[in-house]
């Protein structure tokens, strides 16, 4: 690098294009301050790290550094039985665990070509939306919470969120760690009694939705602080495998269930919400649509759910040796796209398990979206790409 | 107009300020260790063995008589997080079915590790060993009171009524449905046996 080479040169040179060198420390820049946000960072959704440098008030670079977390779930999965792995995905994304585990049923039930009955498919999509509905609206309270609004939105997702727990705890056992799902169906059926006050809920699901709007959407300190701040660009998204709300709000028109039109989805009429400019206000704006749009989908399934089998009596749960073969099961979970790749050698636990986990691969970008930026926006550009660090760091 | 998405948004907090003083919708928390919410009857936190209070084999104290568990051992070697630990007893007793069955000498669980995903519960093929509700367990010993035995584990079939009515009946009509066969068919083989005998006899006369 020679020394005449300006400093907005360097800057203008490190903000182009994605395969640009590993950012090193460049000489002749003037004071460069170094800072460690995080691991124990307030803004950081868990225990993760930012090594930001700064120019003045201006990020340099960004290196995200993780692992904190790091529980060694694939390796312990390919030591146990296909059905032990199943609480195990629970703790993955902890707060959509339902996905999680539609995720791998979908891959085991893919890799022993089993089928699934008709109800258990129903109640599969009514949690899995009431968890998408849930996951947006305490990740919108994550966010409005870094920009300052200190609770008072946060509070109000939990709210909703503690009613939608309650109904996965009456079903389930438990409120997180649902270990619901099995090959071939669900582990229990849900009574009568449990889809009317399910109804009840998503009644009232739609008013909390009108409520956040009015609280939040036309706020013009939230506007002030989130248009046109932490830009994603189509191209950039695509390349990098960006998937679920951040890659819709950077426009590409990409939805996994529309695509891949796993379970019954092609059965439902819903719309994907495109953003228009890849911002973080864009980002929120698209989970306040999904939110709405995954109501839609709820009152029709609860309208359809018919009585039925949960579970198919001939699928085997305890003792699964599939035979030897590779199976992907890819869902649209909360966070983009949760796949899980397994290969069997047909003995009783899997050759290989892997997790292709959405936060993980959607918090590449977080660098070509903070370079340039002042030093705050970049905790509100960390919130807008809504990870949980047991997935990250599995 | 600046400001008035704000002054919206200050609207909808005073709503619920205020509406948390009368409407019960909006006061969503309860103070805990005075008020309590009930748990669902699905919940679940740890697993305890059930055992039935009519003594059969007599001898030993009642957990230890009535305990359904035959230490089959399956949920030790399915327990995800391995925090089971079985040993079969040398002897044999009689179960509900009256048939003579292994025990388990020990049968530990270390709560501290066990992650209550249930998993023992769902394979276990002699609804022996069911999910407790019981949450406040707190100790201020690391180790040892964390690592229950069968003791510790042992509750009545009349508690796990109290904690999961519905189940526990459910439970109870499969479990007599099967004794009733297993009854018929002990009579069917004594008839035979003693139709075969007199045959027998009538042979030899």
């Amino acid at each position: 690098m020679s020394d005449t080479q300006s400093h907005s040169a360097i800057l203008a040179d490190r903000l182009e294009g994605w395969n640009r060198p590993t950012a090193i420390v460049p000489q002749n820049e003037g004071e460069l301050l170094e800072v460690a946000m995080g691991p124990h960072h307030p803004s950081t959704h868990g225990v993760f790290r930012m090594d930001v440098a700064l120019d003045g008030e201006r990020v340099i670079r960004l290196r995200p550094v993780f692992g904190y977390l790091h529980r060694n779930h694939e390796k312990i999965a390919e030591g146990i039985s296909y059905l032990a792995s199943m609480p195990y995905t629970d703790r993955l994304d902890y707060i959509c665990p339902i996905t999680n585990n539609w995720a791998y049923a979908l891959a085991v039930e893919k890799l022993t070509g089993q089928a699934v009955p008709e109800r258990a498919e129903y109640l599969r999509v009514i949690l899995g939306e009431l968890t998408r509905y849930q996951n947006h609206a305490s990740s919108i309270g994550f966010l409005i919470q870094e920009m300052g609004a200190s609770g008072t939105p946060l509070m109000y997702a939990y709210r909703e969120r503690e009613k939608i727990l309650d109904l996965f705890e009456e079903l389930t056992g438990a409120r997180m760690m649902v270990n619901y799902m099995r090959f071939g169906g669900c582990r229990v059926d849900a009574s009568q009694g449990w889809l009317e006050r399910t109804r009840k809920v998503v009644a009232g699901l739609a008013g909390f939705a009108d409520e956040f709007d009015r609280l939040l959407s036309t706020n013009e300190i939230l506007m002030a602080r989130t248009q046109g701040v932490g830009v994603l660009r189509p191209e950039l998204a695509v390349n990098a495998g960006v998937t679920g709300p951040m890659l819709r709000a950077s426009s590409v028109n990409y939805d996994i269930r529309k695509v891949d039109g796993y379970g019954i989805y092609s059965r439902f009429n819903f719309r994907v919400p495109l953003g228009d400019h890849g911002d973080v206000y864009d980002r929120y704006m698209i989970r306040v649509l999904e939110m709405r749009e995954s109501i839609k989908i709820l009152e029709q399934a609860l309208k359809e759910i018919q009585p039925g089998p949960v579970m198919d009596p001939k699928a085997k749960i305890r003792g699964l040796r599939p035979k030897a073969g590779e199976a992907y099961g890819r869902i649209e979970a909360p966070k983009g796209e949760l796949g899980f790749y397994l290969i069997s050698d047909g003995g009783p636990n899997p050759y290989r398990y892997r997790v292709r986990p959405p936060s993980l691969i959607n918090l590449t970008v977080l660098e070509d979206m903070c370079l340039g930026v002042n030093v705050a926006d970049v905790v509100l550009i960390f919130g807008s790409v809504d990870i949980v660090l047991g997935e990250v760091d599995r | 107009m600046l400001g008035e998405g704000i002054l919206k948004g200050m609207a909808e907090t005073a709503k619920n300020f205020f509406g948390s003083y009368f409407s019960a919708e909006r006061l969503t928390t309860v103070e805990y260790p005075e008020q309590r919410v009930a748990p669902f009857e699905a919940a679940r936190v740890f697993p305890f063995l059930v055992f039935d209070q009519e003594n059969r084999d007599g001898g030993g104290p009642e957990w230890e008589a009535g305990m359904r568990c035959v230490a089959c051992q399956i949920c030790e070697k399915e327990c995800p997080p391995k925090c089971i630990y079985i040993e079969k007893s040398k002897d044999k007793k009689l179960d509900y079915l009256g048939k003579a069955q292994y025990y388990p000498a020990r049968f530990d669980i270390d709560i501290s590790v066990c992650m209550s995903c249930q998993i023992c519960v769902e394979v276990c093929p002699f609804e022996a060993i069911k999910m407790d509700t019981e949450y406040e367990l707190s100790t201020d010993d690391r180790f040892g009171s964390l690592l229950l035995d069968r003791e510790q584990l042992a509750k009545s079939n009349e508690y796990y009524h109290q904690i999961h009515p519905t189940e526990a009946s459910a439970v109870d009509t499969r479990l007599a449905a099967e004794k009733v066969k297993a009854d018929a068919r002990a009579k069917a083989a004594a008839q035979a046996a003693t139709a075969k005998a007199v045959a027998i006899a009538g042979e030899g006369a």
